[in-house]
């Protein structure tokens, strides 16, 4: 159906900014009631009733043109890589990259596959733009150390100055409680001198501190769950419990884009991984469907658990999930859901609780709510909330829990005070602003993005902000560029990205200001027009890729 | 100032085709070897153009003239027009 206000391609129902969901008639002279005609090009809902506010999310096609010119691109790179590849093996050149040993010669060779090649002649021709060493607390502004290469980023010298006042758009800092001072600071000195910096063992035998008890409790209240587990690392939280949860016989179910970690966490646990199309929820329905009827292949036994694994946000498309959809689906099929909030806790929600929040449901409709410590909080570790009984089974069987040292008690300390700041306890609103002030940020930074007319991906209320750059060559021009300007950015290519799909990822954070705000648009606008990245034609994917049938959620009453 | 403005133009078209053609990464003797095999292309598609295009397009007129132009009342004409 062709809508006809916005001209965009939508199934069944839309919602125009408003948060009232309507029909849009097949008739297409009947036009729908509510006209709200500004700025609602991008607004593709489905299911809109399950939303109790708009859910604007939007991926602009990559240009045909543009597609072309970059696989040109890569093209002339693969051909000079080969050129290259050859001239170290005749001894030409001298190679500077990783090569078999003499007696390994006749072996398998080791750096053959395709993932080294580009290491070695492409990504090495734009490596300055990553890794980039920083000397001051990543917040609002960083100071960078200059570095200098003298063979083509093979090695790097440092020149002993240091790049001071960068405007940092690329840390996790989304609350910005990556601070030297202030009262987390004071709160973890003083937690640092009382308890040292650690023990060395684990929660299991002598590491058990009353500063983790008393985070746990914290994390749960924080989180309206029963209870909650705390871990040193976010990596390990996913990796290690996952395998805790589910095994031989049961089923994943998981987001195409989901983290590494999730991805690790899946595979270690030895059942059968499927995959859906990112946020597509047609597609994890059929899988569902599939699942239940068909049982597991050969002895058609049903699945002993299926479990869908989610993000709140997608950091790399800045996607959020379509959280009430997914909680549909899993209460009609009766699966479990684990929800992994590392970029959503403390950034998305009026309240700062994450994306449940964010949609106003219900936190116990969420099986498993898995988290960082990492971004919002600026500390370490990751969590893992749920039903009490989860919590003590994970307690006793999940690996991290048995094996791992516990936390360090300034870390955890930091973690305390910044989730009793978010929630007010306090007894301050700085919290409270914080939210607000980063979603506030967040929509402007955005808006004003979009409107310079670079094609800028996902929700439009998610702090990770996507702006496509598509060609090699401009991820390396633009990472330099953006430092001349003293605006340290975070550039994405392959592996992270798919090869064409290049991009730069803004993270925005309450503590950015307006004037930083804008002095960042005013710089990206001037790189936008030198590097011609305002590819935007204001055009939508059409999403005919989704089956044009009609996805139910009738309740269905145990 | 017109000549500067000129310059200018000049050198971002060169800076846009080094971005497209990634030639904006490569090491300089490589640069060089691009610059140097692109020209030779793009001369070598130019003088093609120039030596062959005018003979292709004599042609293609005269065959087109000859299905839809006038017809010819007798078949000698044909031979007569050269
Ligand atoms: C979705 C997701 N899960 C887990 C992690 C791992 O967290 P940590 O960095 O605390 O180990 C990350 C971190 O990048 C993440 O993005």
């Amino acid at each position: 159906i062709l809508c006809d206000e916005c001209g965009c391609f939508c199934i069944r129902r839309h919602t125009h900014g408003c948060g009232l969901s309507q029909r849009v008639s097949k008739d297409r002279s009947s036009k729908p009631v509510n006209k709200i005609s500004a700025a609602c090009i991008n607004h593709i809902v489905h299911n809109g009733g399950l939303y109790k506010r708009p859910f604007n999310e939007a991926f602009e096609e990559t240009p045909m043109l543009v597609a072309v010119l970059t696989y040109v691109g890569y093209g002339v790179l693969t051909l000079f890589g080969y050129l290259r590849d050859f001239m170290r093996q005749w001894k030409i050149e001298k190679c500077q990259n990783a090569t078999e040993r003499e007696e390994q010669k006749d072996f398998v060779p080791l750096y053959q596959d395709f993932e080294n090649f580009y290491n070695r002649n492409l990504y090495m021709r734009i490596r300055d733009s990553w890794n980039r060493p920083i000397c001051s607390v990543p917040g609002a502004k960083v100071d960078m150390m200059e570095r200098v290469s003298h063979d083509y980023n093979w090695t790097f010298t440092y020149t002993g100055r240091v790049i001071k006042d960068i405007i940092n758009m690329g840390s996790y800092n989304y609350l910005g409680f990556a601070q030297k001072t202030g009262a987390c600071q004071e709160a973890a000195a003083k937690v640092l001198s009382q308890y040292g910096a650690g023990v060395c063992s684990t929660r299991q035998e002598m590491g058990n501190l009353d500063k983790h008890e008393e985070l746990e409790k914290l994390v749960a209240r924080f989180l309206g769950v029963e209870s909650a587990m705390a871990y040193g690392m976010g990596f390990a939280t996913n990796s290690m419990n996952i395998p805790a949860l589910v095994g031989k016989g049961c089923l994943i179910l998981s987001d195409e884009l989901n983290h590494a970690s999730l991805v690790l966490g899946a595979r270690l646990s030895g059942a059968t991984i499927r995959i859906f199309k990112h946020n597509n929820m047609q597609s994890l329905e059929k899988l569902l469907k599939d699942a239940i009827v068909h049982g597991q292949p050969r002895t058609r036994r049903p699945w002993k658990k299926i479990l869908i694994l989610v993000e709140g946000i997608y950091s790399m498309e800045g996607s959020i999930v379509r959280l009430p959809e997914v909680i549909a689906l899993k209460k009609k099929y009766k699966s479990y859901l684990y929800l992994d909030e590392a970029h959503s806790i403390g950034a998305l929600g009026p309240s700062g609780r994450g994306v449940v929040d964010y949609f106003g449901l219900n936190p116990e409709d969420v099986d498993v709510m898995m988290g960082t410590f990492t971004k919002s909080f600026g500390a370490a570790g990751g969590y893992i909330g749920g039903k009490k009984e989860l919590i003590d089974y994970l307690r006793t069987y999940s690996h991290s829990a048995a094996y791992a040292t516990s936390m360090s008690p300034p870390v955890v300390e930091q973690i305390i005070t910044s989730v009793k700041c978010i929630m007010g306890e306090d007894g301050t609103t700085i919290g409270r602003a914080r939210v607000q002030q980063l979603a506030e940020n967040t929509r402007y930074f955005r808006r004003r993005l979009k409107e310079m007319g670079f094609i800028i991906y996902g929700n439009e209320d998610s702090p990770v902000v996507p702006l496509m750059l598509y060609m090699p060559a401009k991820i390396g021009a633009f990472g330099r560029e953006m430092l001349k300007r003293n605006i340290g950015v975070v550039v994405v290519g392959f592996p992270a990205t798919p090869i064409i799909e290049s991009r730069a990822r803004f993270c925005l954070s309450a503590a950015h200001t307006k004037e930083m705000l804008d002095t960042a648009l005013k710089e990206i606008n001037e790189v936008g027009d030198l590097l011609q990245l305002k590819y935007s034609r204001r055009r939508l994917v059409p999403l005919l890729d989704r089956p044009f049938d009609e996805t139910t959620y009738e309740e269905t009453e145990d | 100032m017109d000549v500067k403005r000129v310059k200018d133009y000049l050198y971002w078209l060169y800076y846009q085709y080094q971005l497209v053609t990634c030639s904006y990464v490569l090491e300089p003797w490589e640069q060089s070897m691009f610059h140097t095999i692109t020209v030779t292309v793009l001369a070598m598609v130019v003088y093609t153009a120039y030596v062959f295009v005018p003979i292709h397009v004599r042609l293609a007129l005269q065959f087109f003239s000859q299905i839809f132009g006038p017809q010819p009342e007798e078949p000698s004409s044909i031979t007569n027009r050269h």
